[in-house]
């Protein structure tokens, strides 16, 4: 990073704690940490100044607030527990958000699906802080680097996977398109500055960490660029405007993990910021599409704007931010960089399928100035953050000039080639998200389920069945006892017995069937036991 | 004062028949508000050190050394605090009570003297007198206030943990027989540990002791008392034992088995870790499957007390870091005050489900939250808080647990606590489950029976919920009284 950027913010020293005795944790802002807080912040206003338009309650604007506060923790953690605390309950807020309005089953199964999707790739992180104790007896971010193998490996691999869950990459970017399910604000946010670049965040932040281990950083950035072009061939694919953007949202993360992969943490950086001030403004223009049924001139002119941002077209920030992810990746690996310019191409028809919405019929309304302006705000943002790219802002040299005027030219024709035939295929394939969903319903949640049900069966059967059958052993060997023993012996001490019936009513008086005077005279038989035990050793 | 501690619920019990029948309710409540304060006032004079404090020892039973030994130290003052906590609720919860209020509360102070009399005692035989009280006073509260099939359940409950009951005495009096000269005192049974020399006999001891408390914590495959008790037990009987009484199996444990048995602990570390990783699974798999209520929250207590034995047994290992182990104890320690306040709000909230609908069906609720807002609200914080959310309690215990047992760094832990892992998603997805189905999505057959949550019920179930958060957010007063307690533990095991 540039002295430039460190002179604005400075860096905040850590602020050392223990949250669990013996184990350092701790709260701090560097370079990264500080974007991310502005982006965030910005974000936030701009959301919620929109969102106070839309008549929300309360319990709206608590759980986006707590959302949004989980997030700052994440950013800002320096250790292996804080980050996991605000990573967690940013996945839970994002669960009470998408089923904000309960009272509808398919948006409940919807927040369901995003969380546990979530929470299962989270296990990672669990696990990892489990390694870095093992491996490196520490569970600050800077230590991960030095611990032994093959914990480190393991810790790597635990990041990797909550990050790649967190941030919907494949093959967990299904959760993203059932995110959908919630209010259009939440999705401005939860696909800009929260939740989904959580992941991409900590693989930047993590750099070191998949640099050290020699593989990690490898599968990162296969992990980025496959989900960059697949996703973006299922965003092309889309019909619904929100479901094209939330794809859209895994393929430009891709570029980011990519970037953390590649190396290129300054141009994954200025990305996450870009993308942040493009796919906010983007949802909360579909939003009110959706909601209204329409808008005003100014919605059409701010959509505009951020869809030919998205597309990558020159002088909009992705276009720089994009090339300089892609200029990092060329040093790298030469088929990296092909399926990268194949995913950057994609975005450019993908953006121009969104633009196609502009020229559908809709009625006019009248979008008051409180939404205007956080629009208008976001829309300058995704136009003009490509200054993040000038030498000298997010240090690194940037792409050279002919690599920037091919991508402006490409991304400039694609959409116009859009744009021109307005049709494009829509495979099965695409529309379905690679069937993502439907893999992990058949792969894990029905056998799970069925595991669930046949483990029940057997604790009813086996389990409990085998101590009820004890305890009916118990009473058929007593009642054995009763009438065969019992009988032969009875005539055969009937003298006796005669001669004892006197002692057997005296002996019959504890016999009051209340289990308490029974207890009392087990516990005299225990401690006769006891006295034998004492007395035998 | 510990023992004017213990027994003044039994003293108010005794007094009790002498009190006017509508005063029953608050001289309960009050005495079990004084008994939280006084054990408050107790832990805020023992401090964060290690130790023992306000220890009394008299004689009792001469002719076998079992005196009246009681103490507390990092390890009761945690859970004595949760018992009078979860008591007083218990009491809060109980003031509009109507059946038999008098017998009901006498025997629920009976209860809570037995239970804090158990934490505090510091001699197996008082120990175990204690023990064996709770199932009987719990035998009780289930036959005459349960529902449904009480009678049988009660049966089942008592000859089950009785049985246990008579296993851990013969493994108590393997510890006083082995102990050289013979004694019953935990104290000296800490410092000398007994069979020094003969391992089969310290192993046999050991497997006598694990089997009578495992019978209680319950562990797999010792569990199947446990659902049909809490389906059939009041709310107030099964939040006591749930959140009070299975802990007396894990508090054994550490108090008795790791420190008294140090050898035979860590030759058999590896079965402890299976036998916690096994309930921890089997216990969320089959609490998935569940479609009642108070059976699924029994199932998941199955799988919370198996992390604890999970840490337990990685304490145990050998070769393993000292500090990592340190940290899975203190989430064992930990887990067991959480598990206490979050499963005792949860088994009050299906009470409430009860006394409105007469109905733990899941099927049958939906949409609750539209009549019982707040019942709702109450109702996420407690699953969210047991499925281990960050900010609360359940959180800071499954992390120090998990990545203590993982990060002893032995093959045999972190195998087993990366499979444990998996118990917090199965977890999340039944607790999710339940909110589906019970509280969201559309109404369902009995929701318009549900009426929101009334004061008393309230005023039982936010302090439960607000010291889960608490513990979750400011961990430290809670993990620096267990601290010293762990550091001793391990010691004691590494010895």
């Amino acid at each position: 990073m540039s002295a430039a950027l460190r002179g604005v913010w400075g860096v905040v020293p850590p602020q050392g704690m223990e949250v669990i005795p013996g184990w350092t944790s701790g709260l701090a802002v560097d370079e990264l940490s500080g974007i991310l807080l502005v982006t965030l912040v910005v974000v936030l206003v701009a959301v919620l100044a929109y969102a106070s338009g839309e008549g929300y309650g309360a319990r709206f604007f608590v759980l986006m607030l707590v959302f949004a506060a989980a997030m700052a923790v994440t950013v800002t953690a320096s250790d292996l527990l804080v980050l996991l605390m605000g990573w967690e309950v940013m996945g839970a807020m994002s669960y009470a958000l998408i089923g904000y309005v309960w009272s509808d089953a398919e948006r409940v199964r919807s927040a369901n699906v995003a969380f546990l999707t979530t929470r299962a790739a989270d296990m990672g992180l669990y696990m990892a802080a489990g390694f870095a104790i093992a491996g490196a007896h520490s569970l600050r971010l800077d230590d991960l680097p030095h611990a032994d193998e093959p914990w480190r490996s393991l810790v790597a691999a635990g990041v990797v996977v909550a990050a790649l869950g967190k941030s919907a990459q494949l093959p967990f970017s299904f959760w993203l398109s059932r995110a959908m399910a919630g209010p259009s604000p939440v999705s401005a946010l939860l696909h800009s500055a929260t939740m989904v670049v959580a992941g991409a965040y900590l693989l930047l932040r993590l750099r070191p960490l998949l640099d050290a281990t020699g593989w990690a950083a490898t599968a990162v950035s296969w992990a980025g660029a496959l989900t960059a072009l697949l996703l973006g061939a299922v965003a092309l694919a889309q019909r619904d405007l929100k479901q094209l953007l939330a794809a859209s949202t895994c393929a430009q993360i891709g570029f980011m993990v990519l970037a953390a992969g590649a190396g290129a943490v300054d141009g994954g950086t200025a990305q996450l910021v870009a993308h942040a001030a493009v796919k906010s403004l983007l949802f909360l223009c579909a939003g009110m599409w959706l909601a209204r049924r329409g808008s005003d001139r100014w919605v059409d002119v701010v959509f505009g704007v951020g869809a030919i941002a998205l597309a990558g077209v020159p002088p909009l920030s992705l276009w720089v931010t994009k090339d300089e992810v892609l200029a990092g990746v060329g040093e790298q690996s030469s088929a990296l960089l092909a399926v990268a310019f194949a995913a950057s191409v994609l975005s450019a028809a993908y953006a121009g399928k969104a633009l196609l919405w502009l020229f559908r019929a809709g009625e006019r309304v009248r979008v008051p100035w409180s939404q205007r302006v956080p629009l208008a705000g976001l829309a300058i943002a995704a136009a003009g953050l490509g200054v993040l790219g000038l030498p000298g802002i997010l240090g690194e040299p940037g792409p050279d000039a002919w690599e920037l005027v091919l991508s402006g030219v490409l991304a400039v024709v694609t959409v116009g080639a859009v744009l021109t035939v307005r049709r494009v295929p829509e495979p099965a394939w695409g529309l379905q998200w690679l069937w993502l969903e439907r893999v992990a319903v058949v792969g894990v949640v029905r056998p799970g389920f069925a595991v669930a049900r046949a483990l029940a069966r057997f604790d009813d059967q086996v389990v409990d069945g085998a101590v009820q059958g004890i305890a009916r052993g118990g009473l058929w060997t007593a009642g054995l006892t009763r009438r065969r023993v019992e009988f032969r012996v009875d005539g055969l001490v009937g003298a006796v017995g005669r001669a004892a019936r006197s002692l057997a009513a005296l002996a019959r008086r504890p016999q009051t069937g209340q289990l308490h005077l029974y207890y009392a005279q087990a516990a005299v038989v225990l401690a006769v036991l006891v006295v034998i035990a004492v007395l035998a050793g | 004062m510990l023992t004017l501690v213990i027994f003044l619920p039994l003293a108010a019990a005794l007094v009790l028949p002498g009190v006017p029948r509508r005063a029953v309710p608050w001289t309960w409540t009050g005495v079990s508000a004084t008994e939280l304060a006084l054990v408050v006032a107790m832990w805020a004079v023992h401090g964060t050190g290690g130790g023992t404090s306000f220890e009394t020892d008299v004689r009792w039973i001469p002719s076998v050394r079992a005196g009246y030994h009681v103490g507390v130290d990092g390890l009761s003052l945690p859970l004595l605090a949760m018992t009078a906590v979860l008591f007083t609720s218990c009491a809060v919860y109980s003031l509009r009570q109507t059946r038999r209020v008098r017998a009901y509360a006498m025997l629920f102070l009976f209860l809570e003297t037995v239970c804090v009399g158990l934490f505090a005692a510091l001699d197996l035989l008082l120990f175990f007198v204690f023990f064996d009280l709770s199932i009987v006073g719990m035998y009780f509260v289930i036959l005459l206030w349960g529902h449904e099939n009480r009678a049988r359940s009660a049966l089942m409950f008592f000859l089950y943990t009785f049985l246990g009951s008579l296993v851990l005495l013969l493994g108590f009096i393997g510890l006083y027989l082995g102990a050289d000269p013979h004694t019953f005192d935990m104290t000296e049974l800490t410092r000398t540990p007994p069979f020094a020399g003969s391992s089969g006999l310290a192993g046999l001891t050991l497997l006598a002791v694990g089997i009578g408390l495992g019978i209680k914590t319950p562990v797999v495959p010792f569990h199947t008392w446990l659902p049909p008790a809490h389906t059939d037990a009041p709310a107030a009987g099964s939040a006591i034992l749930a959140g009070v009484m299975l802990k007396m199996g894990t508090y054994g444990l550490v108090r008795i088995a790791m420190p008294m048995l140090p050898d035979a602990w860590r030759r058999y570390a590896l079965v402890m870790l299976v036998v916690g990783l096994v309930s921890v699974l089997y216990g969320a798999f089959v609490a998935l499957a569940q479609d009642n209520v108070k059976r699924l929250v029994a199932y998941t207590s199955v799988n919370h007390m198996g992390y604890i034995v999970l840490a337990l047994g990685a304490a145990g290992v050998p070769g393993g870091d000292a500090d990592a182990q340190r940290l899975a104890v203190t989430g064992a320690v930990t887990q067991m005050v959480s598990h206490g306040l979050v499963t005792g709000a949860l088994f009050l909230l299906c009470g409430v489900l009860h006394d409105r609908a007469a109905s733990y069906d899941i099927g049958r609720f939906g949409g609750i939250a539209r009549p019982a807002p707040v019942y709702a609200g109450l109702v996420a914080v407690a699953a969210f808080a047991s499925l281990g959310l960050p900010g609360l309690s359940g959180f800071i215990a499954e992390f120090q647990i998990l990545a203590g047992t993982i990060g002893s760094g032995t093959t045999a832990t972190a195998v087993t606590g990366a499979l444990a892992v998996t118990g917090i998603l199965v977890t999340a997805a039944l607790f999710l489950r339940l909110l589906h189905k019970v509280v969201l999505g559309p109404p369902g057959e009995l929701t318009s029976r549900v009426t929101d949550v009334r004061r008393p019920e309230l005023a039982a179930l936010v302090p439960l919920l607000v010291l889960s958060l608490l513990i979750g957010v400011v961990p430290r007063v809670l993990l620096d009284t267990i601290e010293p307690l762990s550091a001793m533990v391990i010691a004691l095991v590494g010895r």
